[in-house]
């Protein structure tokens, strides 16, 4: 959600304030999503990408996204435990035992959880086997952000969906919202539980969400996200601007098939899978 | 007028005294959890919602259902309520708190609840909902107050207020369609996002709140000496039976879309809360009993309420009738709805929920605030009918 769109709401807020009820709330919604189309087909020749994609024909502005490549993650077993302590160690994300109370910003499942819609009976081994690793989607229309009754998690303007740790309430309509279920609620006091404290990383206090930033922090200085880092040279793992046609990303999806976590909910993950 | 409150016999002391007990019990358990923090709730990642949203989710329809005494009354002058009236605006009152009290018991940062009015969010339906609690709330504090007050000095209720309580009925819609709205919007929640939710949500309000209703119609006639009325009982009554039958309607409806399109995600849930669900060689059961309870109850509450021998004969009868639709829909929508939809999960992992008994002694502790408050409440509009009438 960029600038002019957040101003917009605030402004749509007030004005329905002053309705209150149903049909004005109807009358918003339909009035904002109206006007991001608008914004995002810009360009006729693109306009029906710009709506599967976002904002792609924005050039000024980035949408950082991943690309994950499953076969670096057959080829080497040892990478998933990798990306996962790199990520939880920078990110000075605790290491809960007990599951209900478990914060995870990254970890591996099988295909047939991360992949639910496409799974069927006669699958290859390969497949059947297969670990992947799971983060935050960074939607390019989050639901997260859209139920969020306090604009503690919202969408930069790079496109990362970011969280504002001392905002939040702790209500729980986010983790309810995402439909990938990648956030994680601060059931428990945390700092027992985070072994190697990262200094120059804030930890987060109980009762609130967290989930994966894309290690903002890094990326805001240059560096590459923890996970990506970890890959090595394996180009497991690989981060860059969705919006730059020239980035390395970008020339992966041209010469890839990639697949998305449920694509049919309108989401736009900005996170592809390479099977 | 609080002063009627402050005289009462032993038996209001004790009941006072009764619900002031679990009070206190929840008290002690809030600040347990208030220091320790969530985790010792059952609530986990999977399942994020528990006791304490499911009943927040219940009682806005309770506090919703009292429109069906006000919209026939005033709207269409349908003198039979004039008596009643008041105890569904007070119901409402009660109700709402409970349901604030309930949101804050579930927050994980509660001393920050005031971010929801200072970053005002209009694309969270949990700010709308702020908004029409309050609303509703405060509608129904000032209507019944005026209203009261004009009854004691016999006098016809001012001009004005009729403004706030003709306001007050779509007010009453709204919070439960906003309720609704909370859940029936959320992508990849299959069980919850259908436009049923909605209606489903007031039909159940309209049954399960009259119910109440009329429930404690019947206690005050028996302790109170507050006859509400033939005519009027059995009109809520007429009213419990369609808003009944309309919602386990609705849920039938559910039934067939999810099996007859055979969409997996369409019946997880419905056969996780009804039949179990399979999954990697486990059933997972546990809302199950409480599911056909919910079946169960609802025919027999139908049967007392339907059939004129139990209906208008006798009031043992007709209060456990209503009895069994409150709880056959506190089953439904103040359990099964909440817990159930989050199972499976977004990753298709299944994880069940047992609240602790920390979590259960608060939620009692909540529910007895709601009936503290009620009582006082309606030990005071029933003396100022009782003054009236002496």
């Amino acid at each position: 959600m960029d600038i002019k769109r957040r101003n917009f709401l605030k402004v749509a807020g007030i004005t329905t304030l002053a309705g209150l009820g149903g049909t004005a709330v109807v009358g918003r919604l339909v009035a904002s999503s109206g006007l991001a189309q608008a914004a995002g087909g810009q360009g006729a020749a693109q306009a029906g990408q710009a709506n599967l994609n976002g904002n792609q024909t924005n050039p000024g502005v980035k949408r950082y996204g991943m690309i994950i490549n499953l076969k670096s993650f057959r080829d080497d077993p040892t990478l998933g435990e990798k990306i996962v302590e790199a990520c939880h160690s920078y990110n000075n994300v605790p290491d809960v035992p007990n599951p209900k109370d478990e914060i995870k910003w990254i970890w591996m499942t099988r295909y047939e959880n991360a992949f639910h819609e496409n799974y069927h009976l006669y699958r290859d081994e390969a497949t059947e086997k297969q670990e992947l690793p799971v983060l935050c989607n960074h939607c390019d229309k989050p639901p997260c952000v859209r139920v969020c009754p306090t604009k503690a998690t919202f969408r930069n303007r790079d496109g990362v969906v970011v969280m504002d740790y001392h905002r939040c309430i702790g209500c729980r309509f986010c983790m309810a919202a995402c439909p990938y279920g990648m956030r994680s609620f601060n059931y428990i006091e945390p700092a027992p539980y985070i072994s190697n404290l990262n200094q120059n990383k804030p930890r987060r206090m109980r009762g609130v969400v967290e989930k994966c930033n894309f290690c903002v922090g890094r990326i805001e200085v240059g560096q590459l996200p923890a996970c990506v880092e970890a890959c090595g040279e394996s180009k497991a793992l690989v981060f860059g601007d969705l919006n730059d046609p020239d980035s390395e990303i970008r020339k992966l999806l041209r010469e890839n098939h990639t697949i998305l976590r449920n694509p049919s909910l309108g989401t736009l993950p900005s996170v592809f899978y390479i099977v | 007028m609080f002063e009627k409150a402050l005289k009462g016999n032993n038996y209001y002391w004790m009941w006072l005294a009764f619900l002031g007990f679990f009070i206190a019990v929840a008290v002690v358990a809030y600040l347990r959890q208030y220091f320790v923090g969530l985790t010792i709730t059952g609530m986990s990642r999977d399942v994020s919602w528990g006791l304490y949203i499911s009943q927040f989710t219940f009682l806005v329809g309770v506090a919703a259902g009292g429109v069906m005494l006000v919209l026939p009354y005033y709207i269409h002058n349908f003198k039979a309520f004039g008596r009643i009236t008041i105890l569904g605006e007070f119901l409402a009152i009660s109700a709402l708190i409970m349901c604030l009290m309930f949101i804050m018991a579930d927050l994980g940062q509660p001393l920050r609840g005031l971010n929801v009015v200072l970053f005002p969010s209009p694309g969270s339906m949990l700010f709308w909902d702020m908004i029409v609690l309050w609303g509703y709330l405060i509608l129904n504090i000032l209507c019944g107050w005026v209203v009261l007050t004009s009854e004691r000095n016999q006098i016809a209720p001012p001009k004005w207020i009729y403004f706030f309580i003709y306001l007050s009925i779509p007010f009453a819609f709204s919070i439960h369609t906003v309720t609704a709205m909370l859940y029936c919007g959320l992508p990849g929640r299959h069980f919850w996002l259908t436009a049923i939710t909605v209606p489903r949500f007031l039909a159940s309000a309209f049954a399960a709140g009259p119910a109440l209703i009329v429930i404690m119609a019947l206690i005050l006639k028996r302790v109170a000496n507050f006859d509400a009325g033939k005519e009027a009982i059995d009109k809520i009554v007429t009213i419990i039976i369609y808003a009944a039958i309309a919602n386990v309607f609705f849920l039938a409806m559910e039934f067939f879309v999810g099996f007859y399109s055979n969409i997996p995600g369409h019946m997880h849930t419905i056969e996780y809360l009804f039949f179990g669900l399979e999954h990697h060689g486990n059933v997972y059961n546990n809302l199950v009993p409480f599911m056909w309870a919910f079946i169960a109850l609802f025919f027999v509450g139908l049967a007392l309420l339907s059939n004129p021998g139990t209906r208008r004969g006798n009031d043992l009868w007709l209060g456990l009738g209503c009895a069994s639709i409150f709880t056959a829909f506190w089953l439904d929508k103040g359990l099964g709805f909440v817990l159930g939809g989050f199972v499976p999960s977004p990753l298709e992992e299944i994880t069940e929920y047992y609240p602790t008994l920390n979590e259960i002694f608060i939620t009692i502790g909540i529910w007895a605030t709601g009936f503290f408050i009620l009582t006082i409440l309606y030990k005071i509009a029933i003396g100022v009918e009782h003054e009236v009438e002496a």
